[in-house]
């Protein structure tokens, strides 16, 4: 472990280095983050085989064949030093989702926690421009934030063995749609009928780490709509470039 | 598509897994591949295939299979007693590490043997499933990859790139593949030790740990000496590697393989260092597990040494008959028993 600075660089054996910028949820140590995963990947260093960005720190894994952890540490801090902060083009994506209490089983019990209607709720969800921090837990799984401080409620005290794809959920600060089913401690208040992950696809998934994301609400007549097209391949969620 | 093997029986867990999918770990999507990287890759040398060829990773109880194309050739590697059984021939048992042909409607049922936790089963020129994220590797959990997205069925058609093995002489090993299963697992310390007590590590380094026999490729979970938070037991999400030990709220540690999330919420008190992987990779529940402590830099040493002796074991790879007409091996033999007249 190496103090350096306001970051750490922890070991991973000889098969990665983590840049650890805090412990904390928080934007500006996403961006630190989100901005040495493009330095990196701009710069690409010999022997680095794939850099996994999360909240709070980046995975640098390589090939200990091709490199060493003390060359790459180097070549890196190198890197960072000569970098200076630029703007970055982003995605920013708008997703369909259906706030329903039909499509969404947690949202009257939020609403009632929270102390505001469902569609207050619906409102001030998708109200909200929220920054992808990181994809993790199943392919394609965006942990996206900030939640609007009144929406924010701890997880469930019983979480559930099947959470259907396509559930929109919140818990703490973050909102998240599932792409697969899976076992889910959030809760549940809405359903996106769009594809969140396609193994057939060249990316895998529809969002990346940094891109943005705004909820539209849409009627369950639209939602089945998107649904059958999704269903023939014949639809995408708008998105365009965005300065950051 | 070329067809080349009918799966009569599928055996426990049976998938098609290559190096692994690289390059998608930043959207969630696991490496995956084989377990035993050194299994899988001495498997395909064997049948002579180039780097990345997939094959089948056999955790269990071995498949059965029929072979439907013209000519198949074939290798096992696994557990020194595990071989394939070829009903209908004299010689009816070829064992792990050997190369055999196999002719048009003959069945061959995989025997793994106790030792290795998985083994590998290569064709010569590979099996042939679509690529998908650059990789042929199963990840069963999200259902994609490898045959499908799931362990084989009985009455699955396995294809191939060839149709016909070139009848020539079968090829093995110099020597044995020694698993090594009394041998420490290998870790550098970190990236999360400073959340352990200074008795959590040494409990780590001194204690020795049995593998459950709820383990899979997802991780193995270890039973042993409890490790002590410092604190907290929950951390912000941070990135996982093959060979992550963490340890959750059970004080107990899991080390995590190849179908590991790639994110995960618990300090990582150590990592297995890559070429250790293999090593743990083979011993399956039940089997007894010691750790080191090493540098990054011993790690790095001991991963190239490691790729040398693979590679050296992949050069020395020779024909069946040369071993038993080696002079050599006669000359010492002859000195030492004395049965054999020295001057034939």
């Amino acid at each position: 472990m190496t103090g350096m600075d306001d970051f750490r660089i922890l070991k991973a054996a000889d098969s990665a280095l983590v840049f650890e910028f805090g412990t904390a949820i928080d934007r500006k140590i996403s961006d630190r983050v989100l901005g040495l995963a493009e330095i990196l990947n701009n710069a690409g260093l010999p022997g680095a085989t794939e850099i996994v960005a999360t909240f709070r720190s980046l995975c640098v894994n390589y090939d200990s064949l091709k490199t060493t952890g003390a060359e790459l540490e180097q070549a890196i801090v190198a890197l960072m030093k000569g970098a200076g902060t630029s703007s970055q083009i982003r995605r920013l994506w708008e997703i369909p989702v259906c706030y329903d209490p039909e499509f969404a089983p947690d949202i009257e019990e939020v609403a009632t926690r929270v102390g505001l209607s469902v569609a207050e709720v619906a409102a001030l969800h998708a109200g909200t421009q929220y920054h992808v921090y990181m994809i993790g837990f199943v392919p394609g799984y965006p942990y996206m934030g900030d939640l609007p401080k009144q929406l924010r409620l701890p997880r469930r005290r019983d979480p559930r063995t099947r959470v259907p794809p396509g559930s929109l959920a919140i818990a703490t600060s973050l909102t998240a749609v599932y792409p697969y089913e899976s076992p889910g401690g959030w809760h549940l208040i809405g359903t996106s009928p769009v594809r969140f992950f396609d193994p057939d696809s060249a990316n895998g998934s529809l969002l990346g780490p940094g891109d943005s994301v705004k909820f539209r609400s849409v009627a369950a007549g639209e939602f089945s709509r998107i649904c059958r097209a999704v269903e023939r391949d014949e639809y995408e969620p708008e998105s365009r470039e965005i300065a950051t | 598509m070329i067809p080349v093997l009918k799966v009569i029986a599928p055996g426990f867990h049976t998938t098609i897994q290559d190096e692994g999918r690289r390059g998608f770990q930043h959207v969630g999507v696991p490496v995956s591949g084989a377990l035993d990287r050194n299994g899988y890759l001495l498997s395909n040398a064997l049948v002579g295939n180039a780097p990345g060829a997939a094959c089948l990773e056999i955790i269990g109880t071995g498949p059965e299979l029929e072979v439907v194309g013209a000519s198949v050739r074939v290798a096992l590697i696994g557990s020194a007693g595990g071989g394939l059984e070829i009903a209908g021939r004299d010689d009816a048992f070829v064992g792990s590490g050997r190369t055999v042909r196999l002719a048009r409607g003959e069945i061959a049922r995989v025997r793994l043997g106790g030792d290795a936790f998985c083994s590998y089963l290569a064709i010569e020129a590979g099996f042939d499933v679509p690529l998908c994220l650059n990789s042929r590797s199963t990840y069963t959990r999200a259902r994609f990859g490898g045959f499908s997205g799931r362990p084989l069925q009985g009455g699955d058609m396995l294809h191939g790139f060839a149709d016909d093995a070139a009848s020539r002489e079968e090829v093995t090993f110099s020597a044995p593949r020694d698993l090594a299963l009394d041998q420490p697992i290998r870790v550098v310390l970190g990236p999360q030790d400073d959340y352990f007590t200074a008795l959590a590590i040494e409990e780590l380094l001194q204690g020795s740990y049995i593998i459950s026999p709820a383990s899979d490729r997802m991780g193995f979970r270890l039973a042993g000496p409890e490790l002590e938070h410092k604190s907290d037991y929950n951390i912000v999400s941070d990135s996982i590697v093959g060979g992550s030990i963490q340890v959750p709220g059970s004080k107990l540690p899991i080390i995590l393989m190849a179908d590991a999330q790639t994110t995960g919420g618990y300090p990582k008190i150590a990592t297995v260092i890559s070429a250790d992987l293999p090593v743990l990779a083979v011993r399956g529940g039940g089997r007894t597990v010691r750790f080191q402590a090493v540098s990054r830099e011993d790690a790095e040493r001991i991963s190239r040494a490691e790729h040398q002796r693979l590679t050296k074991m992949i050069q020395d790879i020779r024909p069946e008959s040369s071993k038993l007409i080696s002079l050599e091996a006669l000359y010492h033999q002859n000195l030492i028993d004395g049965v054999v007249d020295a001057k034939v």
